[in-house]
């Protein structure tokens, strides 16, 4: 009378469908997803509660509730090191090599999606392998580089944002040409006809048609290389310096020598997790499209 | 006109391109060729401004870095293994709870958006703000691990100490394996909402249970991506330096030494660029030599699943 997935989809204890779980596997399920959760949200827990903790209850024994409720500490983290101007440094760096990125990401996509020329094979490969280079081998050699240019030429790229801006460009860059290549693949080229026919160039093309279609893929790698600008620590810990330090670095700075100031580090962590864990979470779906069409093949 | 067009069209690719290449040439190649020089190179501290006209050494460099009796290639050695352990149980780790977790929110039911956000979030955070935060539980006096096992469970004598010792290896594998196993879980989730339903429902109508179901189509559907992902985390675990360097600062203990920070601190605490450079290529040349083998290995498996 009632189609499987009618049946399936009807609650309480009646027979349950074919398809249904059994209760042995609803039990593993809510047992592991219980875990599961806890292994993950320990850390935000203590992060959060300990953010509002005065700084006894942090250097003291560990306390699961505060003694008392503070919002102190979010204050002083703004005095006890320039968290401002670092927020701001993060920022720029993080938005311009994610603009930066992007773009650059379209139009080698672009190419590698829509034509067929000499070298397209050893660029791919070219461009992912760096991917699986270890960071260290580039950081001293690219250290040297940038201070060798700044000597010659008088740019500036060793200690300033531009040149950390440059350096984070190219991490995302294998990714999002891999992904978005595949996301342009997915776009029909009859669309790309139509717009010829419109009188469109190939770069009308582009941005009028290939890019408002691809726009969840350019989204997801838009989120992905501010992500990691955002937390990349070891090429930050080197090439900038006291004005240009980034979030990654200047967060070490509530640690004096005596003492650590454990609740501003967690209300500074919090602080500084905020903008990039709402943005991600609001994408997210489109990481997870992105992943589908682009690299899930 | 019409050569114009024919150009136009040849170039265009190129010139798409350039911008990309432009700046993998600056920031990746050019690099690793001055990286692979400097490896050749006679470099301390003193040299470094001058490091072009830096006396030539040869394979000196490789030759401390692989005498393995000499303290120096031993502590190489030590980290090596290090490393390999470190990765082996992270990428395995990530593996086996970023499936498990990717299959039991497969299905519908409630809280399984607000589950995903969640098991998403150490994917997102910052690493170093995680890491801070995992370095503050992981504290001797006044961290959550220690009130936990010591104060509240009793199972520990003394206060163990975490960061410090053999047991900063046990500490450096639970917060890589905490934020990185949202990536596994990711991919995977969405390598299976590519696997038709009626795959489900035709196996279910023949009686296969939901642990064969698992076995038969859910596994092996995602083979494919599975050799990716495993490649993917292998390497991001192998030469992960943030972790390390967040936790235990610019020196890890002897138990946590990982590669990265090893080379860090030999080529910028100890100012030996130039066996730091060699101590790099050669991890280079290895992640290679096991990731051509791997590629082959799994590419030669798919051929003969074809068949």
């Amino acid at each position: 009378m009632s189609s499987p997935v009618a049946r399936a989809s009807r609650p309480g204890r009646r027979r349950r469908s074919p398809t249904a779980p059994p209760r042995t596997f609803r039990w593993t399920r809510r047992i592991f997803l219980t875990a599961l959760t806890g292994f993950v949200l320990l850390p935000v827990y203590v992060m959060l509660s300990s953010s509002l903790k005065p700084l006894e209850d942090v250097s003291g024994a560990f306390r699961w509730l505060p003694s008392e409720l503070t919002v102190r500490p979010y204050l002083d983290i703004w005095h006890t090191v320039p968290l401002a101007r670092y927020f701001l440094n993060s920022l720029i760096v993080a938005g311009s090599a994610t603009v930066c990125s992007v773009l650059v990401a379209v139009f080698a996509a672009y190419a590698v999606s829509r034509y067929h020329f000499r070298g397209k094979r050893i660029f791919t490969v070219t461009v992912l392998s760096t991917q699986m280079f270890p960071g260290i081998l580039f950081l001293l050699p690219l250290f040297l580089l940038y201070v060798n240019i700044g000597n010659t030429t008088g740019v500036a790229l060793y200690g300033s944002r531009g040149g950390l801006v440059l350096t984070y460009l190219t991490f995302s860059l294998p990714f999002s040409i891999w992904m978005l290549t595949g996301y342009f693949a997915s776009v029909p080229r009859e669309l790309d006809e139509a717009a010829y026919v419109d009188g469109c160039g190939p770069l009308g093309a582009l941005f009028r048609v290939v890019v408002p279609a691809a726009l969840p893929g350019i989204i997801a790698v838009a989120v992905y290389a501010f992500m990691t600008a955002w937390g990349e620590v070891l090429f930050a810990s080197v090439m900038t310096n006291d004005t240009t330090r980034t979030l990654s670095v200047g967060l070490q700075g509530y640690a004096t020598q005596n003492d650590v100031y454990w609740n501003q580090v967690m209300a500074a962590s919090l602080v500084v997790s905020v903008p990039v864990v709402a943005g991600f979470l609001l994408l997210q779906r489109n990481l997870v499209a992105g992943l589908t069409a682009g690299a899930v093949k | 006109m019409r050569g114009r067009t024919r150009l136009r069209r040849v170039g265009l690719p190129y010139l798409l391109l350039l911008p990309a290449l432009l700046l993998e040439l600056l920031v990746h190649l050019v690099p690793m060729v001055i990286g692979i020089v400097m490896s050749f190179k006679e470099l301390t501290q003193l040299q470094i401004a001058h490091w072009g006209a830096a006396p030539w050494k040869a394979l000196g460099n490789y030759r401390v870095t692989v005498d393995f009796d000499a303290p120096a290639g031993a502590t190489l050695l030590h980290s090596f293994a290090v490393t390999c352990a470190f990765s082996v149980l992270t990428v395995g780790l990530c593996w086996v709870l970023g499936t498990a977790a990717a299959i039991f929110l497969q299905e519908n039911f409630r809280g399984r958006g607000l589950l995903r956000a969640l098991f998403l979030t150490p994917y997102a955070l910052p690493v170093y703000a995680a890491v801070i935060t995992w370095a503050f539980l992981f504290q001797r006096d006044n961290g959550l691990v220690n009130h936990v096992l010591h104060d509240q469970l009793g199972l520990t004598g003394d206060r163990p100490f975490w960061l410090l010792g053999d047991n900063s290896f046990v500490a450096l594998l639970v917060v890589s394996v905490w934020k990185t196993w949202p990536f596994a879980f990711l991919v995977v989730m969405a390598a299976l909402q590519s696997i038709p339903k009626d795959l489900y429902e035709a196996a279910a109508l023949d009686g296969a249970g939901i642990v064969r179901q698992i076995r038969r189509i859910t596994l092996p559907s995602l083979r494919p991506i599975n050799q990716v992902l495993l490649l993917v985390l292998f390497l991001w675990s192998f030469n992960d330096f943030n972790t390390p360097y967040v936790l235990f600062g610019k020196a890890a203990p002897e138990a946590a030494d990982l590669l990265s920070i090893h080379i860090y601190q030999s080529s910028f605490v100890t100012w030996n660029f130039g066996t730091g450079s060699a101590m790099s290529v050669l991890l280079l040349l290895f992640l290679l030599v096991v990731t051509a083998g791997y590629l082959l290995a799994t590419s030669r498996g798919r051929k003969s699943a074809d068949v």
